[in-house]
């Protein structure tokens, strides 16, 4: 025993394990201890994957090459969209447990693990990703760790819950309209939506291929950089993955601030924020000396983003929606259906506003390197909460939550999400780069960090 | 609108060969009705002819 590492960051215990301080075996001990612990509370794991995740801590600690994987002995889990072999890969749903356990691994997994990290299990979600909430009918909602009634954020609720809870230092979440940002936000941790296109998609379960990514949670940005690094690669098993070289980013952490010139979001994404998102922001504002800027449009693109998602969604499910409509969670149902009934001609013009959109939020960077806005507008809701007041208006929780996120995935920007540690609650900010350049949101969120501005909150659990 | 919305869903369902409960049809409603609003947001930004759609989406 050397010490307890159920709140160590992945760097530190890859250093650990590394040098032989620690076994991969006795933190993958401590962790399904701690799982096994808090997860009866917290609801974030839908499968433990102990058997596996002991063996491949034993493989690690008799691999003689131990002390230069970057992620050795880190255990991570998984939102249960990502395939894992021996499991059928449900995304949420009942009507998915039926299917063929998984062959093979995602890509993203077999990359984590090759670098040593070592996968415990995987994670509670909405279902089939068409959620900002992180409660599901099926499984009951992952819970968020500062505060167990109230909600995680969907729809990797369960990542949120379980980085944030002290149940893994790492984990990976999908990304269609905000589901890595919204949980980082009410679950007060990093996390990484990077460029549409650089990260595989491979054996996932999509959503709306369109805007699908996948990402990092973690509870540092050096951790979402090292498993960012880990994962990038070329893969023609992803049709939008694009060919082009990994760039790392962890070594560029330290190089902070030094030449960036950061902006803040005004206008749209000022509009409906509680103060808690606004204070949020303009602390980070500060910080980073950022002037106001406008993104054009961008109410414009959250619709777009809403109507595209609304159709392509249901386009994947329409069979499903035809055969085993009493299976689906009503929510997301009566969602899915209304989406099947949107003329086509509405879905092309949304297509065409996405080209014209891109180019108009491109030209701001040649402003600018990076562009700040909030995360979510509003704190953890109360578990069940249907409605909130934005701005004087009540409108629906579950679409809504992504109000802020929806404009920046809809052209695939990447964009890390920082956490302000505000009390009781804490809530996210977005740090938004050009296309590929996750080594500037990164740098960016570094250097909050660093200036103690950003921070994940460790609970009282 | 709100009665031709009714009718919509309903031929869109028998059209479409989609179930559609009774019960379920004010939550399909409440739900089309939004999507439409913002399709309408979108289609009321009047782009050129030959603006291009951006299906396969290369950042």
């Amino acid at each position: 025993m050397s010490g307890d590492h159920t709140w160590s960051t992945a760097a530190e215990i890859a250093s650990a394990v590394g040098s032989g301080n620690v076994s991969a075996a006795e933190v993958t001990a401590q962790i399904l201890a701690v799982i096994d612990r808090r997860n009866p509370v917290f609801n974030a794991f839908t499968a433990v994957t102990a058997e596996r995740a002991v063996a491949r801590a034993r493989a690690i600690d008799a691999s003689p090459g131990k002390s230069k994987l970057p992620l050795a002995g880190v255990p991570f889990a998984v939102k249960n969209l990502f395939d894992i072999e021996g499991l059928p890969t449900v995304a949420g749903s009942k009507i998915n447990r039926a299917r063929t356990p998984a062959s093979r691994d995602a890509v993203l997994i077999e990359r984590l693990e090759a670098t040593g990290a070592v996968l415990v299990g995987a994670l509670n979600m909405g279902e089939y990703a068409y959620d900002f909430t992180g409660e599901n009918v099926h499984d009951g909602p992952s819970r968020n760790p500062h505060d167990p009634a109230r909600m995680s954020g969907g729809s990797s609720g369960g990542s949120g819950s379980a980085v944030g809870g002290g149940m893994v230092p790492l984990a990976l979440g999908s990304d269609t309209n905000g589901s890595i940002r919204v949980p980082s936000s009410l679950c007060g941790i990093f996390g990484l939506k990077p460029t549409y296109g650089r990260l595989t998609r491979a054996r996932s379960f999509p959503f709306v291929a369109s805007l699908d990514h996948l990402g990092p949670f973690a509870r540092t940005v050096r951790d979402l950089a090292l498993s960012y690094d880990a994962m990038q690669g070329f893969d023609a098993d992803d049709a939008a993955c694009v060919d082009r070289p990994a760039e790392s980013t962890a070594p560029f952490l330290e190089q902070g601030l030094n030449g960036l010139r950061v902006a803040v979001a005004g206008g749209y994404f000022r509009k409906g924020a509680s103060p808690e998102a606004l204070g949020a922001l303009d602390t980070v504002a500060k910080a980073l000396n950022a002037r106001e800027i406008e993104i054009p449009h961008a109410h414009r693109a959250r619709a777009a983003a809403y109507v595209i998602t609304a159709t392509e969604g249901a386009a994947l499910h329409l069979e499903r929606l035809r055969r085993q409509a009493g299976d689906f969670d009503p929510a997301v149902r009566d969602r899915l259906i209304a989406g099947a009934m949107v003329p086509s001609t509405l879905v092309v013009k949304a297509q065409n506003f996405r080209r014209w959109y891109r180019e108009a939020v491109l030209a701001l960077f040649k402003e600018c390197d990076a562009i700040i806005a909030p995360a979510t507008p509003v704190t953890a809701p109360k578990l069940g909460q249907v409605n909130f007041t934005l701005d004087g208006v009540e409108l629906s929780v579950r679409p809504n939550m992504g109000l802020y996120t929806q404009p920046i995935s809809f052209i695939g920007l990447p964009v890390a999400a920082v956490p302000v540690p505000l009390k009781p609650l804490p809530i996210g900010v977005q740090i938004i780069a050009a296309p590929w350049r996750e080594d500037v949101a990164l740098r960016v969120a570094y250097a909050l960090e660093k200036m103690g501005v950003a921070a994940a909150p460790r609970p009282r659990l | 609108m709100t009665d031709k919305l009714d009718s919509y869903i309903e031929a869109a369902a028998e059209a479409l060969n989609l179930p559609l409960d009774p019960a379920w049809k004010p939550a399909v409603k409440a739900n089309l009705a939004v999507t439409l609003g913002h399709a309408a947001t979108v289609a009321e930004f009047a782009l050129p002819d030959e603006a291009e759609p951006a299906p396969i989406y290369k950042v």
